[in-house]
């Protein structure tokens, strides 16, 4: 089945490189100063509002202004071009790569980003499941809830005007509810992510399978 | 009682009261260790579990030893109490509260808008309460509006009597209520400082309110202060008489908030005991130190360690001295000297301990006497601090200022005051009579309005300015741009906008960046910190900008260990001698009077030589007519170095503002860089009208204290200006390019019509 190739593939592929890798350029020219080595750790930005910066890469100085830049995500740092320090660069030469280890949940994320078509929130407002779907998910969600195009999903309720929202995506079963009956969600989250029906089962396996089996 | 004549059960009451006492020493040493307090702890422990074991005479003789030991050491740490000690006095859980104050200083009362945790802000706490006094055998009672901070009896949601923005509102609508019913108001202070978030109303901003309201309030105001912690304080203690704790202490920053500023300590390090100590001592915090300073009025006795919850003599003393208080308030607004005033005197000089009256004082107050007691309580805070500023003699021949002054009072009186209200008067009966449409009568009215228009010619309108050439220009920077740019340009490099990952800012070229973007990113805006000579270069008329008073210098009153020689510092790096500077000034030709505190010495802060200029200022803007403009380039809050003196900065300017306000001035604030603290909460918070210059920061406190008291870190940008003006804070963003055209625009379409050039 081609939903099974695929979602192995996917699976395989994680597996044997479990990280996303961000190269880091220089944004501008200038003159470079590394700050970190290879196979250092690093850390992104911290603090509740990412107020905190993570650690520092390099400093680039153009015009006799020092440029602070610093990790955006946290990894290990690898193909770092130590060449390439204290020597003038141009703009957007890869300096180094920083290899960010995924967890369980972040590749979760990944797989059902890529199987799953996101069914977002078209402005800031309380979303409702209509209350016929509201019972059929709490009645079975393994299941699924089939839907297709123009079905009426969606009760979207601001400022007590209510809006029906019919469905435009691809038609499969709803795999995930993002949101609370009620809540108010920002414009562009998701809300619901739907799974075509033959991939159902594996996605639901694959799942299971991360959950249970892979180490961090 | 010896121990050995009470019965058993009161034996093993005195021995539980021995055991609290132990406890309240180890509070004021907060050392367990200090004389084997815990040693001493742990015997009365044990004694109260082998109460059924000994016999009563081991039992008597143990408890016995341990009561002369516990008094011993009473008498020991009562001999030397140092300041630190008082505040952990004040601090400690079994000082007595408001609550106790409630029950024991008043017959009854009321609580309005609380019921324990059911409140507003369950810190402060509002009651109506009669107070009575017995005079020859009968009793009088009065009426009276109780407000205070509620520190509870271990209540965590009273949140240590630490008032919320919306307390402070509260404790000014009971104000109010007071005012309209003509009763007297008892504040009661007992606060470690105000809860320092910015929410609406704002921890700042209702402050200021509240001081502003205080100002003019017409009713008689008594206060009592405990623990008064700066700002917090202050939202309650404007009165007319300040009464305080002989144990109590009041101060511009906790001790430890002092050691960290003081010893540069970085967050999260433990400060030193040592230094906290230090500081306790220098900040100048007891009641006898405010008592010599002249920021409370009297001092009440406590017993030697501090007034606890049962200390009922204390409590009957309070009563009398608020009752007594208040008459002396009441009796200062009696247009004669009455016999009442003399006996209440008498009755102070013999210092007698008692607690009943000779006398009865009704409390309200006529319209006469009620605009006495207002003129009074604008002496009292003008006068306070003054002895200690430093003022050189400016001119050689004594008396000859005051003949001066005199002269030009009368001058401005007659042409603004006088003259003006007589001309508008005289133009609307004109204007009612022309008005009739009659041309008979208009034939009548011309020539006399001819000749009045001639004796009293219309004052010069402001005009747009004129280049050299005659030249009518829109532009308002143009000719200024040719005269003054920021040193700051004078380098060859770039710098980066903080905003550049978020709007992808190009790095700026400085001489660009200071020179013809005055200090603003072109990309997104951001301004860019500028020093203060450049507004005084490109907002005011060229050549307009006349200093005065600038012979008054700021000092070290208290003499804090180290200040002395970083104010000498401060002085020869600026060529100034305090953080405000004061002047005439003119924009676009209209004539105002400016006060401006800039960053450079000692960040702006504010004590008592800043606090008398601005009321000069204020009171100059008042005499002339003139708009005042407060351009604020930077402030720190209150200087630290000058204790109290500084905190009653907050009032007294406030007052003045007050005064200028209500007699029909404009006043105009405008922040810039950084403002916070004591003059945001007092005199720069009670404006009608302030701006703010884009990407400033406006607050009560910083993040390091915000996150310190509250426990809760708060976002980056929280004290941001535009966050100001989301809550309600500012009325307006101004941009550093149109500063001196918006303050123009605003200075033609605000303000009262007594101002000169209306």
């Amino acid at each position: 089945m081609a939903g099974d190739i695929n979602l192995n593939d996917l699976l395989r592929r994680y597996r044997t490189h479990p990280f996303e890798d961000y190269v880091v350029e220089t944004p501008h020219t200038g003159k470079i100063a590394l700050k970190v080595e290879q196979g250092q750790e690093v850390k992104g930005p911290s603090g509740k509002w990412g107020q905190k910066p993570g650690t520092l890469l390099f400093v680039l100085e153009r015009e006799r202004n020092p440029k602070k830049i610093y990790s955006k995500s946290t990894g290990v740092v690898s193909e770092v071009r130590t060449d390439l320090d204290d020597t003038f660069v141009e703009a957007g030469e890869p300096l180094l790569t920083i290899q960010h280890r995924l967890n369980k949940e972040e590749i979760i994320d990944r797989i059902l980003k890529e199987v799953l078509s996101i069914y977002s929130a078209p402005q800031r407002a309380r979303y409702f499941l209509m209350p016929e779907i509201a019972t059929q998910i709490e009645k079975d969600i393994e299941k699924g809830v089939p839907i297709k195009k123009g079905d009426e999903v969606l009760i979207m309720s601001l400022m007590k005007r209510d809006t029906i929202l019919e469905y435009d995506g691809e038609p499969g079963v709803i795999y995930k509810v993002y949101f609370q009956s009620g809540q108010t969600v920002e414009q562009g989250q998701p809300l619901l992510g739907v799974c075509p029906p033959t991939k159902l089962q594996y996605v639901q396996k694959v799942v299971q399978r991360i959950r249970t089996e892979w180490d961090e | 009682m010896s121990v050995s004549k009470i019965d058993m059960e009161d034996a093993s009451k005195l021995l539980s009261a021995l055991i609290d006492r132990i406890n309240y020493l180890i509070d004021i040493k907060k050392d367990p260790e200090w004389a084997d307090l815990d040693e001493l702890l742990e015997r009365a422990s044990a004694l109260r579990q082998a109460q059924f074991e000994l016999s009563e005479e081991e039992y008597r003789s143990r408890l016995e030893r341990i009561e002369d030991r516990v008094s011993f050491l009473e008498d020991r740490v009562a001999e030397k109490l140092t300041p630190a000690e008082i505040v952990n006095i004040v601090r400690s859980p079994q000082r007595f509260t408001l609550q106790d104050i409630l029950d024991n200083v008043y017959d009854s009362y009321t609580e309005l808008g609380g019921d324990g945790e059911r409140n507003v802000d369950p810190a402060v706490v509002v009651a109506r309460a009669t107070i009575s006094r017995r005079v020859k055998n009968k009793i009088y009672s009065h009426q009276v509006m109780v407000i205070g901070h509620e520190k509870g009896r271990g209540e965590e949601f009273r949140n240590g009597g630490s008032a919320k923005p919306w307390g402070n509102a509260k404790a000014l609508q009971y104000m109010k209520v007071a005012e309209n019913e003509g009763i007297p108001i008892h504040f009661f202070i007992f606060t470690p400082g105000s809860f320092p978030i910015e929410d609406y109303p704002g921890a700042a901003q209702q402050i200021a309110r509240n001081i502003y309201a205080m100002a003019k309030l017409r009713v008689p105001m008594v206060s009592f202060i405990s623990e008064g912690g700066s700002g917090g304080a202050e939202a309650i203690g404007l009165s007319d008489m300040r009464l305080m704790g002989s144990r109590g202490y009041y101060s511009v920053i906790s001790p430890e908030g002092a050691a960290a500023i003081e010893g540069k300590i970085r967050e999260g390090q433990r400060v030193p005991k040592e230094l906290i100590e230090k500081c306790a001592e220098q900040l100048h915090m007891t009641a006898a130190d405010n008592l010599k300073l002249g920021t409370i009025d009297k001092v009440i006795e406590e017993p030697a360690l501090g007034a606890r919850r049962d200390d009922f003599a204390f409590f009957r003393r309070l009563r009398y001295e608020m009752i007594k208080a208040t008459d002396e308030v009441v009796l200062n607004t009696k247009s004669f000297k009455t016999f009442r005033a003399y006996a209440l005197r008498r009755k102070k000089a013999e210092e007698v301990e008692s607690t009943t009256f000779d006398v009865v004082v009704n409390w309200s107050l006529t319209d006469a006497e009620t605009k006495r007691l207002l003129v009074h309580r604008s002496h009292k805070y003008r006068n306070m601090g003054t002895d200690f500023v430093i003022e050189p003699e400016e001119s050689s021949l004594p008396g000859l200022k005051d003949v001066k002054e005199i002269l030009k009072n009368c001058y401005y009186e007659a042409r603004y005051g006088l003259l003006k209200t007589h001309r508008r008067n005289f133009q609307k009966v004109l204007a009612e009579v022309s008005g009739e449409g009659s041309v008979l009568l208009r034939t009548v009215t011309e020539p006399v309005k001819a000749a009045y228009d001639f004796v009293f010619p219309e004052p010069e309108r402001p005009k747009r300015l004129h280049r050299a050439n005659g030249v009518d220009t829109q532009s308002i920077f143009l000719e200024e741009w040719e005269q003054y740019v920021s040193p700051l340009a004078n380098e060859d490099r770039t710098v980066t906008c903080p905003n550049a990952e978020k709007y992808g800012c190009q790095d700026l070229w400085v001489p660009d960046l200071y020179g013809e973007s005055c200090g603003v990113c072109p990309t997104c805006g951001h301004h860019f910190p500028l020093e203060y000579q450049w507004y005084l270069k490109n907002l005011f008329d060229r050549d307009s900008f006349q200093e005065f008073n600038e012979h008054i210098s700021s000092g070290n009153p208290l003499n804090f260990e180290g200040f002395g020689p970083r104010l000498k510092r401060d002085m020869q790096r600026t060529g100034r001698r305090c953080a405000i500077i004061t002047a005439d000034a003119k924009i676009r030709g209209i004539k105002v009077v400016v006060a401006m505190l800039y960053s450079n010495f000692r960040s702006g802060t504010v004590g008592t030589a800043e606090g008398e200029k601005f009321v000069r200022a204020c009171d100059k803007a008042r005499i002339t007519r003139r708009p005042l403009l407060a351009y604020i380039h930077t402030t720190g809050g209150i200087r630290i170095q000058e204790g109290t003196l500084g905190v009653v900065q907050m009032p007294k300017c406030t007052l003045a503002v007050r005064e200028y306000i209500d007699s029909g001035g404009l006043y105009i604030v405008v922040y810039d860089n950084n403002s916070y603290a004591g003059p945001v909460a007092s005199f720069l918070g009670c404006s009608p009208y302030q701006f703010a210059i884009r990407s400033s920061r406006i607050g009560f406190a910083g993040p390091r204290v915000i996150r310190e008291t509250t426990g809760e870190d708060v976002p980056p940008d929280y004290h941001a200006a535009r966050n100001a003006l989301s809550r309600g804070h500012i009325q307006g963003i101004w941009d550093r390019k149109d500063f001196r055209k918006n303050l123009y625009d605003a200075l033609l379409r605000m303000g009262s019509p007594s101002l000169y050039y209306r």
